[in-house]
């Protein structure tokens, strides 16, 4: 079974369920069940061979595993996968809310259904590639290239400003991406191999890793959002569908942070230690800024939005922190996030589907009549809030406890995050769901229905497992950002030696 | 042992499932039935649990249930740490929490939500039993965000009043600040032991700091840009988690949640905001007194914070009107009572009082929710009196918890509960070598004055006097149910004796067998000899202060009943000052809530939408919008234009040829 293609297996799985869509026609309800039949088990499928990874996943391993590697173009490009306890973890998150991702979008889209469900298959493909891709060039293929599929959901299937989002979103994140292709580009011809593995091995020249460490930066610190690059996000995420937006923050900003794991802590040690207060900066004003723009939001799914930058300030925080508990606590967070952000734009979908907007003023009261969408949609912002006994809590706290090390006045102000992401989340919880049924129009409202129930248990369930016990995540990381973490204090140790000799 | 300890803590959780899942379909009296009568389970093998670890031979237990985070040296699980301090607060939780689900199946027996209310009275009492157990700093805030939780749901239960929902938001972000503190504390101590575990940080504070006399040790962590040798770095790391007991327990600054979360239903009032959650911050600091006796300087903030609150909130206590919020008060008072103990070292005082307030503070709030069930939701005590004939057994059950609150006793001969708790903990004030002890028992003699004044004011206003309700409620008014009335008698038994059984465990000669060292005092804290050998003056000053509180209540408000108006409009400025609150909260919303609004929209519209876009995608869009209508413009179509164009091309690029190869 070892040498099965394990990984190209679920990468490109999504792409044989397109095959099977492409061949299907879209003019009755017949056909409309046969796309949404075959989306919903692809993406089954594809979680479960990702979590069949996981669960061959040798955790005591720190290094790649699985790997596949063919000769491709024949330029020392080559076709590399492989997985390690940072990016295993990823692949099943990706994997895992596909499926959601379909069943939210059961009734919701009624033009072009087939073609949606080819950018979401397609999109899948991309984004698991990122994640396993040894290879510099062919991460950065599938890198760029999940951008289309996104612009072209929200582009198609957004709300009314969806033009205007999804050029925002494509040049923002274009304009990054750029650098970063010059940086690849250097990096071949510094270390003569694009081959990550053995990039990571490589010394780069201290000045070098400056300028490479600053266009990667470009890349990721849109991707992330980091403030202040980060408005393309609002918006997206207000015009993207549901769907769209659970992916957007579910797996897409975690493109960001798996790439400073991946790329500017092994690569360039002394770059990321040289600029560390900078990006310390840049997380503190996106906690306290961000979340007071949030508090002041109209929209429901922007003030998610906003949220979500708040909350990605702990993980580039988390990683720059670079000791254990910041790294695994940023590792937690992308994931605790990818669940519990993805949950909180489903309960947005629920309450959009029926009543057609997401102005916070229109609801108030659904705890009357839809008291099962109320229970889930508070599971879900105590986890956002980050309370013990939630996901959300375990990779805050990690986090904070890796800053505090680092620098205590990181901590300090971060950690005055948890009032104020106390304050939006509270505050936009009773506006939307306690009070009295008052308003005419959500009198008529339905509680969650035996699909939406689908949806949102399962993440309820998993928000309050991996809050009570996070071990298997722990225990998938710990070697691999054991490994991480002393390497990248070794090259500061190594530099500082070179440092002292010379002098 | 261990499958006990579970049953005690796990049973209310299994209380709350079964209420919160199915309550629907079991129905409201099936869920009342399975979560009280699981509570009684709890409840007896408290009992059992505590003769056994406190009274009995029982050496400190130890539980493991189940990993937890585990990063690095950062490893923490899930379990159980009991000792005397646990037992005897898991006898306090589950006895109130206990009575508190019977009472509730009366009091709230009109309330269409009863199988919602009562899941979140278990979840509640699961979570404080998680705190109190918890045998490592992150566990204990777990139950410290869980009652934090189950608080905000309790108090915003009647979640169509948006009075409630403003309540319940304010409890859990002005707890979010002090947790603010407790966060930050407890990383410092993580960083200064690598552990956040009890015992391995128990077990290296008591050698942490340098022998006496020896040079005082190179800087061991730099705190915010200050560099703290070991004794500022555990001074530090005991203020912020004071933070965090300040928030939950109500202290002055942090206090201001506490009268507001009386819009709930008045058994949360009783067990959560009186007898269990806000004495919270007082366990805290008790459990880790390990590293509070080694910081003077923390133990000095304690006290000037714990007898600024005794005294402030007495004060205000004095005028209010809502007979709920008068008890408020006065919790918030009798917490900084314990406060003061805590900060002259005298925890076994601080628990002591802890312990009795509970009984007879429970007793006062749910005498409070009976006489409110008599006089149909009313709480306005302007609107009562006279109610003493028409709810005899309430009034008397009040008036048990009244002289137990007050203080009754006969010093050196018997007394009622707080008489017993009260004296001891003024007496080590007087007696404490602390800098600040003559100003602490200053404040609080004059508060036990205070208290005893708003006390009797209570009882008067309420059940003496003419009736001053219509007579519409009046003819209404009814006796409460047995349901009801027999956790005030059970209560009412604990004020009453409570103190004096059991004085001598808590604060006495059974002091070191009592608590088996659960609670640390140095070597040179002598507190627990010298209280006894105070001045005479100091052991009846309490009582005077009592008898005066009493007099003065009896005069303005039995005997001349116009006296209160007429006082009111000669110092109206005080008393205004006083009903306002000391307007703490118009303060806070100023400083805080608006401006934080303020700069939110700000932040949003100018920084993100000006500024950042503004320059950013819009601009630049913009700009790029220009230059291609120049681009367009220069397309004309002709033919020599382009020839034109191409070269000055060519000659531009011949140019910079010719100049890079002449370098």
């Amino acid at each position: 079974m070892t040498d099965w293609p394990v990984l190209s297996a679920v990468t490109f799985m999504p792409l044989v369920g397109v095959l099977l869509l492409l061949l299907t026609r879209e003019d009755s309800a017949y056909g409309r069940r046969n796309i949404l039949n075959v989306s919903l088990l692809t993406t089954i499928f594809t979680l479960a061979v990702s979590v069949y990874i996981w669960y061959q996943f040798d955790a005591s391993n720190p290094g790649f595993q699985m790997i596949e590697k063919h000769e491709w173009l024949g330029t020392g490009i080559s076709y590399h996968l492989g997985v390690d306890g940072i990016s295993v973890l990823f692949v099943v998150l990706s994997a895992f809310l596909m499926p959601f991702c379909v069943l939210a979008s059961w009734l919701t889209i009624e033009k072009r259904l087939k073609a949606y469900m080819i950018a979401f298959l397609v999109l899948e493909t991309f984004m698991i590639g990122v994640f396993v891709s040894l290879d510099i060039v062919l991460f950065y293929v599938f890198f760029e290239a999940g951008l289309i599929p996104m612009f072209i959901i929200i582009g198609v299937w957004g709300g009314k400003d969806r033009v205007y989002a999804s050029y925002k979103f494509f040049l923002y994140t274009l304009l990054g991406s750029v650098l970063m292709l010059l940086a690849i580009m250097a990096m071949y011809w510094q270390a003569g191999t694009t081959d990550i593995p053995q990039l990571i091995a490589y010394n780069f020249p201290r000045q070098m890793q400056t300028w490479l460490w600053l266009a990667f930066f470009a890349s990721f610190a849109v991707k992330m959002p980091m403030w202040p690059v980060h408005t393309w996000l609002p918006d997206a995420h207000v015009q993207a569908p549901t769907a769209g937006s659970v992916i957007l923050a579910g797996i897409l900003l975690k493109l960001g942070g798996y790439g400073f794991l991946r790329f500017s802590l092994p690569m360039f040690p002394l770059a990321s230690d040289y600029f560390a207060p900078f990006v310390f900066t840049l997380s503190i004003v996106a906690i306290i800024y961000t979340s007071l723009v949030a508090m002041m939001q109209t929209d429901i799914k922007k003030l998610i939005a906003y949220s979500s930058v708040a909350h990605m300030g702990y993980v580039t925080m988390g990683i720059f922190a670079a000791n254990t508990q910041g790294v695994q606590g940023a590792i937690f967070q992308m994931l605790s996030h990818g669940i519990v952000s993805g949950a909180l734009f489903l309960c947005v979908g629920v309450v959009y589907d029926r009543l057609h907007t997401r102005e916070i003023v229109a609801y108030g009261g659904l705890v009357n009549n839809m008291p099962k969408y109320a229970v889930a949609f508070m599971v879900f912002t105590m986890a956002n809030v980050g309370l013990p006994g939630t996901s959300g809590f375990v990779g805050e706290v990690l986090t904070l406890v890796g800053a505090f090390r680092a620098n205590t006045w990181v901590a300090l102000f971060a950690t005055s995050g948890v009032i104020l992401s106390a304050a939006y989340a509270l505050w936009l919880y009773r506006r939307v769901i306690f009070g009295a049924l008052e308003k005419e129009s959500l009198k008529a409202l339905l509680d969650l229905s035996p699909r939406e129930k689908a949806i949102l248990y399962p993440l309820v369930i998993l928000t309050i497992f991996f809050g009570v016990y996070p071990a298997p995540i722990f225990d998938a990381t710990a070697a691999s950002v054991d490994l991480l973490v002393n390497n990248y204090s070794a090259a500061l140790q190594a530099a500082q030696n070179v440092a002292l000799s010379v002098q | 042992m261990d499958t006990i300890i579970k049953a005690i803590v796990f049973l209310p959780l299994i209380g709350f499932l079964i209420a919160g899942l199915f309550g629907t379909s079991i129905g409201a009296k099936a869920s009342e039935y399975v979560t009280s009568g699981l509570m009684l389970i709890a409840l007896a093998l408290s009992w059992y649990v505590f003769f056994d670890v406190a009274l009995g031979e029982q050496e400190m237990i130890k539980v493991s249930v189940l990993r937890w985070i585990q990063s690095g040296s950062f490893d923490v699980e899930w379990g159980f740490r009991v000792d005397t301090l646990t037992a005897v607060m898991f006898v306090v939780v589950n006895t109130v929490s206990t009575l508190v689900h019977i009472y509730s199946i009366g009091y709230m027996h009109h309330d269409p939500h009863r199988p919602r209310f009562f899941a979140y009275l278990s979840l509640f009492t699961f979570a404080m039993l998680m705190l109190i157990t918890s045998d490592n700093l992150v566990q204990m805030f777990f139950g410290w965000e869980g009652v934090g939780l189950a608080s905000y749901l309790l108090i915003g239960f009647w979640y169509k009043k948006p009075s409630a929902n403003a309540a319940a938001i304010k409890a859990f972000i002005v707890n979010r600040v002090g947790d603010f503190g407790f966060s930050l504390g407890i990383f410092l101590v993580f960083v200064l032991f690598g552990s956040v575990n009890f015992e391995t940080i128990f077990a290296a504070a008591q050698t942490y700091l340098p022998a006496e006399g020896a040079a005082a040790g190179e800087a061991v962590v730099t705190l915010f840009g200050m560099h703290l040798e070991k004794a500022d770095a555990i001074t530090a790391a005991c203020l912020l988690l004071f933070m965090g007991a300040m928030g939950k327990s109500a202290q002055f600054l942090l206090h201001t949640w506490l009268p507001d979360a009386m819009e709930g239903p008045t058994p949360v009032s009783a067990l959560i905001h009186a007898a269990t959650m806000v004495t919270a911050g007082v366990f805290l600091v008790a459990r880790m007194s390990p590293l509070f006796e080694l910081s003077p300087d923390a133990l000095t903030v304690v006290t000037i914070i714990g007898a600024i609150t005794a005294f402030f909130a007495a004060t205000v206590g004095l005028v209010q009107n809502d007979i709920k919020r008068v008890i408020a008060y006065s919790t918030c008072s009798q917490l900084g009572y314990m406060f003061v103990a805590l900060g002259v070292g005298a925890y076994g005082a601080a628990i002591f009082h802890l312990f009795t307030h509970a009984f007879f503070k429970a007793l006062l709030f749910l005498g409070a929710g009976s006489v409110i069930h008599a006089v149909d939701g009313e709480q306005d005590m302007r609107y009562m009196g006279g109610l003493r004939p028409h709810i005899k057994v309430t009034y008397w059950m009040m008036f048990i918890g009244t002289i137990a609150l007050t203080g009754v006793g006969i010093p050196g001969v018997i007394g009622t509960a707080g008489f017993y708790s009260k004296d001891a903990i003024i007496e080590s004030t007087f007696a404490s070598h602390s800098a600040v002890s003559g100003f602490a028992f200053a404040l609080l003699v004059i508060a036990a004055l205070f208290t005893s004044f708003y006390s009797w004011r209570l009882t008067f206003m309420t059940f003496h006097g003419k009736p001053r309700a219509s007579s519409d409620v009046m003819h209404h008014v009814h006796e409460s149910p047995q349901v009801m009335l027999v956790p005030l008698y059970i209560l009412g038994i604990g004020a009453l004796a409570a103190g004096y059984f059991f004085h001598d465990h808590f604060f006495g000669e059974g002091y070191a067998e009592f608590w088996k060292g659960a609670l640390f005092t140095s070597a040179e804290n002598e507190i627990l000899h010298e209280y006894h050998h105070v001045p005479l003056w100091v052991k009846w000053s309490p009582f005077c202060a009592m008898a005066l509180g009493l007099f003065t209540a009896w005069y303005m408000y039995i005997r001349r009943p116009e006296l209160p108006k007429y006082l009111a409009e000669q110092h109206r400025g005080l008393y205004q000052f006083l009903l306002n609150k000391w307007y703490f909260d118009e303060l806070y919303d100023l400083l805080f809530v608006r401006s934080a609004k303020w700069l939110g929209t700000f932040l949003w519209k100018e920084g993100d939408g000006r500024v950042i876009d503004g320059y950013g995608p819009n601009g630049v869009a913009a700009r790029v919008l220009n230059v291609t209508d120049r681009v367009v413009r220069l397309q004309t179509g002709y033919l020599y234009h382009y020839a034109f164009a191409m070269l000055i091309g060519i000659a531009a690029l011949v140019t910079w040829m010719m100049f890079r190869s002449s370098f």
